[in-house]
């Protein structure tokens, strides 16, 4: 008996009881298509942060403070004494591989435009903020140095407090509120689209930093010219190692660490930014990888289950078979066949729900997916694995049967 | 003997070499601490072109003989020869290549398969040969034109009647030219007249050449045979040659 008559013989009995078999694979069909749904919203997420990354570009360090050691006390992140106007522009100054320089100092305020307003972040940066983050402004233009030095209530708005606040109209020029002090805005950045595809980079307003400092954030008394964070630009080409122990070094310098002690100040690549970022993604995507795998498993001892009822059904036929010269193997061969074609038949139809669900969830909750041909194979394969193991027990069984018996079961 | 050995054994008919050969073949069964002996010690030798009727009352015997000569079981002791081929130490896919090229088996249920064609049922035991045949639908279309069912190919047992399911199974036992049809109680679930039709196709395959054993309780049926086998308490009671009776012109 060759494998065209197994499959023949397996479809012709899972056309028998067509709404049997249906019910049966639902398990796998369920499995499956929540194996590329799910994948495809993982991948699609991955997409999107290798996509912000290479947007960041991999030559941008962000100095931040670290925590502070008072006692045997250990404090969290950002603990430690704020850093300063004057560490950045002794970074500027120190480590040569650096092209280009900028603080943050972030505050969360409410813009007012005539009756609209939106609660949004206002980060203070210096003139240097769009090459480093190498973000361009679309509209209007960006304000420059002299404007950081005096202080200007100027704002720099991204593309969605433009549309929220303005909707179509005229952005550059207009004056708005925020925090309740006017301000002209006087550009409007590129779309950057979504973060790691939740945080929405264009809900910001970028403002002089020193205009920030004076107006939201609290001082620190021991910290007159305080910065948020640091962000810097090292020249393409350099090492990146070597720049973040040069930018160390300067650092330790200036906040007096003895040798041996640890750093009070934090300096990260975007690599790790996104990984951190990424970390908690990939659990979700673990937990759900989990979830299919479990449903596939739950599917499998439902096609088990129904290949051990269609076993005792069919016992005479078995016997029949057996008498007119089927062999173990052929009879172990026709129902390993038929449980294996079911569940790839199932796979089949998982893979078709799965992927329209994919496009329903890309389009009713916007998030990012990308349908891996890989993943298309590994769930038809998966599907025919689950075939495979959990109809040997009862193909085996009718294997195992006792010819007369079969043939005399009532 | 290997699978390979049996194959190469020439399908020809030896006149001189008997096609079942009993000689003092015990079946025992074990049932629990007991064992029960249902065949005591049978010898008998069913030379080519024999049609022999087995009779006995239940408990005699005769249907384990028949699953012995149907190579479905082996004998707890005594030699058992189908074809020269002696079942006794067989492994189980020697047995079911025995099965499929020597024997032919008539159930008294039919045992086709539901909502599948006359055609397929026919086809069945070609589908288990190693070598397959290249003609499978016209080998299956010429036995059921020779049971008379020509018209009916594409029938399934459920549009048959009894007597028509019977010549569907007796088409399927022919397919392989086999050395040898076991029948067990052919006619036991048709009525009196589809039971002389069918015992007529017997006649017919007889006096073709054809070897054929029959299990039956009814004497009439019997009398068809050339031969009878009567069985009790698992010996062999009485050993006849008969005239067989003819048909009803």
């Amino acid at each position: 008996m060759n494998m065209a008559v197994y499959l023949s013989s397996a479809l012709a009995a899972i056309r028998l009881n067509a709404m049997r078999s249906m019910l049966t694979a639902l398990g796998v069909i369920i499995g499956v298509a929540s194996v590329i749904v799910m994948s495809a919203i993982g991948s699609g997420a991955r997409q999107e942060v290798e996509k912000s990354i290479s947007r960041l570009g991999t030559n941008m360090l962000t100095v931040s403070p670290g925590s502070r050691r008072s006692g045997g006390a250990q404090g969290g992140a950002g603990t430690a004494s704020p850093l300063s106007q004057e560490d950045m522009d002794a970074l500027w100054q120190r480590v040569p591989s650096v092209t280009a320089i900028t603080a943050n100092l972030s505050a969360n305020a409410t813009l007012v435009y005539g009756n609209q307003n939106w609660a949004t972040s206002v980060t203070g940066t210096n003139e240097s903020f769009p090459v480093v983050r190498d973000w361009n402004v679309a509209q209007g233009r960006y304000f420059d140095a002299a404007e950081v030095a005096r202080g200007a209530k100027i704002a720099v708005v991204g593309s969605t407090v433009a549309r929220q606040l303005f909707g179509g109209g005229s952005v550059v020029g207009e004056r708005v509120r925020i925090g309740g002090a006017p301000f002209e805005i006087i550009g409007v950045m590129e779309t950057r689209g979504q973060a790691g595809g939740f945080r929405d980079q264009d809900d910001v307003v970028m403002i002089p930093i020193s205009t920030a400092r004076a107006r939201f954030a609290g001082q620190d008394v021991s910290v007159p010219n305080q910065v948020g964070s640091i962000l810097v630009k090292i020249d393409n080409g350099e090492d990146l190692a070597l720049a973040q122990d040069e930018i160390a070094n300067v650092l330790r310098h200036r906040r007096r660490i003895r040798p041996g002690a640890q750093d009070d100040f934090r300096i990260r690549n975007v690599a790790e930014i996104v990984q951190a970022r990424t970390a908690a993604q990939r659990t979700l995507t673990w937990l759900l990888a989990a979830t299919a795998a479990v449903s596939l498993i739950v599917g499998g001892i439902g096609i088990m289950n129904i290949m051990l009822v269609s076993v005792t059904e069919r016992t005479r036929e078995i016997g029949l078979r057996m008498a007119v010269g089927a062999r173990r193997r052929d009879i172990l061969a026709q129902f390993l066949t038929e449980s294996i074609v079911l569940c790839i038949a199932g796979g089949i139809i998982g893979l078709g729900l799965g992927v329209a669900a994919t496009y329903g969830i890309s389009k009713l909750a916007g998030w990012p997916v990308l349908i891996d041909t890989t993943i298309i194979l590994i769930g038809i394969g998966a599907s025919a694995l689950v075939g495979m193991v959990f109809g040997y027990i009862p193909a085996r069984q009718a294997a195992l049967l006792n010819p007369i018996d079969a043939l005399r079961f009532e | 003997m290997t699978e390979a050995e049996i194959l190469s054994r020439p399908v020809a008919t030896k006149t001189d070499q008997a096609v079942v050969s009993c000689h003092d073949v015990r079946k025992t069964y074990a049932m629990g601490e007991q064992s029960l002996e249902v065949l005591k010690g049978v010898s008998f030798d069913i030379w080519p072109g024999e049609f022999v009727a087995i009779m006995g009352p239940s408990g005699s015997g005769k249907s384990t003989l028949l699953n012995l000569i149907g190579a479905l079981d082996g004998p707890t002791s005594g030699a058992l020869q189908i074809d020269g081929t002696d079942i006794s130490n067989l492994e189980s896919d020697a047995l079911a290549h025995l099965r499929n090229r020597v024997i032919g088996f008539v159930f008294q249920q039919f045992n086709l398969l539901r909502r599948t064609s006359a055609l397929e049922n026919v086809k069945l035991p070609l589908l288990y040969t190693t070598h397959h045949p290249r003609h499978p639908d016209e080998m299956a279309e010429q036995r059921l034109n020779e049971v008379g069912l020509g018209d009916r190919l594409d029938h399934t047992p459920s549009q048959l009647s009894g007597g028509q399911q019977q010549r569907v199974a007796i088409a399927r036992a022919l397919v392989n030219n086999p050395r040898l049809i076991l029948a067990d109680e052919p006619t036991g679930a048709l009525d009196t007249k589809t039971s002389n039709d069918i015992m007529e196709l017997f006649t017919k395959l007889h006096a073709q050449g054809m070897t054929i054993i029959m299990v039956t309780h009814e004497p009439d049926i019997a009398e068809y045979a050339s031969r009878l086998l009567r069985f009790r308490d698992g010996l062999l009671v009485e050993d006849i040659e008969q005239q067989p009776r003819k048909i009803a012109p």
